[in-house]
């Protein structure tokens, strides 16, 4: 099995991020599997920025703490990560910025010399290492120029220019040999997402920047002539979430995205979505808080916040996708799930996820497609808030003749209409909470938990979210079981009984420091023996947490 | 469609004498003209915020999204941009829209949305039993303020100039015939458009007479004057005693909002495979 890690570094500003992914796509054109981990800092300008770019013969969604190949566009990022190499010399820098402290190692290439001499600006010193970076590791110069050809947006002509001259400057170190194999489409999760929504049936996305959502309204803002939606960005994300409600109320199928601290913004407005039985997809990507916390790292800390967010009882809809895939898939159907009970739907993202890059092979996921929400026939008076037997009304959206449609944050009675009756405030809150009954029934058809690994193994992981790919990996390796619930409400109780089936250990592992997932299942009678827990930001590697994993094994 | 056809079986639990009344029945009044001029009623969609405002849209049986407190407007805006032949009546509080919600207010003004706001403007809290609004005046000895407020009122209108309304008019709840002729021409005007109606607490203050004594209806006013609409709308700024102008204040036409076309229907599925295929 080929398995190698590269680091490119620089200080943002220098174009890491765009460089990972063009060299990501480089050994994706050779047949190979990529994930690429970006760590970057809060600012525009300076500090340091790095990504990881694993590469592999088998599908990965973890990185790995040892790496290959370093790209050392400033001093910082020898430094830093020089002492991760499996081969101290294995990095690749300009001799002009960056001084290499002991034995002269390493490739040297006069990136600063080659942009002076082709009259290119400096942002193109990485357009220059990836250049070196292909001779050093083998990639011939034709690849590297479909692949740049594609992926550079200006001034192409100059790019192929320097990185062909980086290419030139450097040398050979080893051979990645091409894959015969079909090439994945490389994405990001907040992509997937995206991609999902609109498979979904979404007609507008409406959102406020913050990290790690963003990069949904930026996408989505590209390509919404493309896809026929509209992208909105108002003023605030209280505007936001009750935008969507106004959407929701005309028919519009309408998802938000925003991280923390903007969906604390939304609680009213989720609250208002639960009594007007308004549908709505909210996209919630983690970070660390409290507050703004580490705003461009991860987390896994709110998932009690959105199981208990907004004031009063009313039915959600909750899904913690693990990869590209599942984000695809689980994000259709939130919209669907939204739609059919109307309630509100979370696709409960973090940063790992949200800004990690993953081949995707849309084959494998499960057929979905839009389903059509419940209607109102045009034969009997219409109400609103109907009082049905599923608690689902059928929906009629303005302009519609002989109807009046009202939806209404109070309390009211089928018609719309305030009511603060004792009858009918209990009637209303039942018909609410059914939904959630059906909820659950329809669930059984999904596959609401996955998993992964020795499924005889006495001892499982239970992970959620983005640690799906640390987990499969760590476990494949120390022969554990894994238990990825991906539907999280309604908590699919029954079936996760019957996962647990010959499990004598069971380790959680997540991103925080109180094991909100271990805390969410005790609530049904399941009790975690151990919690590896992580609270620093940044994702596990699988090395890291084998190590984690190895210690408990060894004391059962 | 009769005015009379416009109410609903929702009982009416504003307190007698209470200056929504008027409000109530000028609108319902031309709504029913609307109709009559050829508007289906059911491209007439209410929306309204939380305070004794808000009960309107029970009392009136159209469309309606009856919102929470300060969120009407973003509601009102998204129904605009997803059908733009609807028209948006929102109905707001002075603590409505002035206080909760005021950044939507002002977003919705600068984006010249086409949608027609009434306010409630009693300048006092009454559903929560007597506070002082942003329009309260200096001094105002409400419940939370039993000492007297210590700052000034905002001037909405001056305010509302400020972030970009095209059509800004004033009324109050005792002259129910010049309410009916200003939200006639708020709801015509293209683009954001207020109407502050000094609409009477009788219960937590009430203004009847002091408003009676000082109102007049604007002579002579260019309301497409910017500095003439700047000159009438600082006349009287909510505090200090001051002859109060009422009617059309400031109306500027054509020009650009945001609504636009509707989506183009496209093929989903190709799109997003043409997508994943352009991502090797």
């Amino acid at each position: 099995m080929v398995d190698f890690s590269i680091i490119i570094g620089g200080k943002a500003g220098f174009g890491i991020d765009r460089a990972s992914v063009i060299i990501g796509r480089l050994f994706n054109q050779l047949g190979y599997r990529i994930y690429i981990y970006r760590d970057y800092p809060s600012l525009i300008r300076g500090g340091h920025t790095f990504s990881v770019i694993r590469v592999s013969s088998d599908r990965i969604a973890a990185h790995r703490s040892k790496i290959d190949f370093l790209l050392a566009l400033n001093q910082d990022t020898l430094d830093l990560h020089r002492d991760k190499l499996k081969d101290g010399c294995f990095f690749l820098y300009d001799p002009e910025l960056v001084k290499v402290p002991g034995q002269a190692c390493g490739v040297g290439v006069a990136i600063g010399k080659i942009l002076k001499e082709e009259n290119a600006p400096e942002i193109m010193r990485n357009t220059c290492i990836i250049g070196a970076l292909c001779k050093a590791v083998g990639i011939d110069a034709k690849t590297m120029e479909d692949v740049l050809r594609k992926e550079i947006p200006r001034e192409l002509e100059l790019n192929l220019k320097v990185a062909s001259r980086g290419f030139g400057e450097s040398r050979e170190l080893t051979r990645v040999e091409p894959l015969v194999r079909e090439r994945l489409p490389v994405v990001s999760g907040n992509e997937a997402i995206g991609l999902g929504l609109v498979k979904g049936g979404l007609n507008f996305y409406v959102a406020y920047p913050m990290t790690p959502s963003s990069p949904i309204l930026h996408f989505l803002a590209e390509k919404a002539t493309e896809f026929g939606i509209k992208v909105i960005h108002p003023e605030s994300e209280i505007a936001v979430i009750l935008m969507a409600l106004g959407f929701a109320y005309m028919g519009k199928k309408t998802a938000v995205g925003t991280s923390g601290g903007g969906f604390c913004l939304m609680t009213e407005g989720l609250s208002f979505a639960g009594m007007a039985e308004l549908p709505v997809v909210i996209v919630m990507g983690q970070r660390p808080g409290p507050s703004t916390g580490l705003p461009t790292y991860s987390s896994q800390t709110e998932l009690h916040f959105v199981l208990n967010a907004g004031q009063g009882e009313f039915p959600r809809f909750v899904a913690a996708p693990g990869d590209a895939e599942e984000a695809y898939y689980w994000s259709a159907a939130a919209m669907n799930i939204a739609w059919k009970y109307q309630i509100p739907s979370f696709i409960l993202s973090d940063k790992n996820l949200a800004e990690g890059i993953f081949n995707f092979d849309i084959n494998s996921v499960e057929p979905i497609k839009e389903e059509n929400p419940l209607l109102w026939d045009k034969t009997s008076p219409y109400k609103r808030y109907l009082n049905t037997e599923s608690g689902v009304s059928p929906l009629a959206f303005p302009p519609e003749q002989g109807a009046p449609i009202k939806v209404n944050s109070y309390e009211h009675d089928e018609s719309g209409i305030t009511t603060e009756e004792p009858a009918m405030a209990k009637t209303m809150t039942e018909k609410r909470l059914r939904k959630e009954k059906y909820l659950s029934g329809e669930l059984e058809g999904y596959k609401t938990i996955n998993v992964y690994g020795n499924k005889d193994s006495s001892t499982a992981i239970l992970c959620w979210g983005s640690n799906k790919g640390v987990c499969v990996e760590a476990a494949k390796n120390t022969d554990l079981k894994v238990i990825q619930p991906v539907v999280l409400w309604p908590f699919p109780a029954d079936r996760f009984r019957d996962e647990l089936k010959g499990v004598k250990t069971l380790i959680s592992v997540e991103d925080n420091a109180t094991g909100q997932l271990a805390r969410l299942v005790k609530a049904f009678g399941f009790d975690v023996d151990e919690q590896i827990l992580k609270y620093d930001g940044r994702p596990f590697s699988v090395d890291g947490l084998e190590e984690e994993l190895k210690k408990w094994t060894r004391k059962t | 469609m009769d005015q009379k056809n416009l109410g609903t079986y929702a009982l009416n639990t504003w307190c007698p004498g209470c200056g929504n009344f008027a409000i109530l029945n000028a609108v319902k009044t031309v709504i029913a003209e609307l109709t009559q001029e050829g508007l289906p009623l059911e491209k007439a969609v209410l929306v309204s915020g939380i305070g004794c405002h808000g009960k309107i849209v029970d009392y009136i049986n159209t469309n309606s999204f009856y919102s929470i407190h300060g969120r009407d407007i973003p509601p009102a805006e998204a129904i605009k941009i997803s059908s733009p032949d609807v028209k948006v009546i929102v109905f707001a509080g002075d603590g409505d829209a002035y206080g909760e919600g005021i950044e939507h207010l002002i977003f919705a003004a600068k984006r010249n949305i086409d949608i027609t706001m009434i306010i409630h403007n009693n300048r006092v809290y009454g559903l929560t039993t007597g506070q002082y609004t942003p329009t309260s005046p200096f001094g105002f000895k409400g419940r939370s303020t039993p000492r007297g407020t210590k700052e000034a009122p905002i001037n909405p209108l001056e305010l509302m100039l400020a972030s970009g309304a095209t059509y800004l008019a004033r009324g109050t709840s005792h002259g129910i015939e010049l309410l009916k002729k200003i939200f006639r021409e708020a709801i015509a005007h293209k683009g954001f458009s207020l109407v502050d109606v000094l609409q009477v607490c009788v219960t937590y203050y009430n203004m009847y007479d002091y408003y009676d004594k000082r109102v007049y209806e604007l002579k002579d006013h260019n309301p497409a004057d910017i500095n003439q609409a700047l000159a009438k709308i600082r006349e009287w700024d909510y505090n200090k005693d001051a002859p109060i102008c009422l009617g059309e204040l400031f109306k500027k036409e054509n020009v650009a909002g945001q609504e636009d076309s509707a989506q183009g229907p496209v093929d989903r599925e190709n799109k997003i495979k043409e997508f994943l295929s352009s991502s090797i």
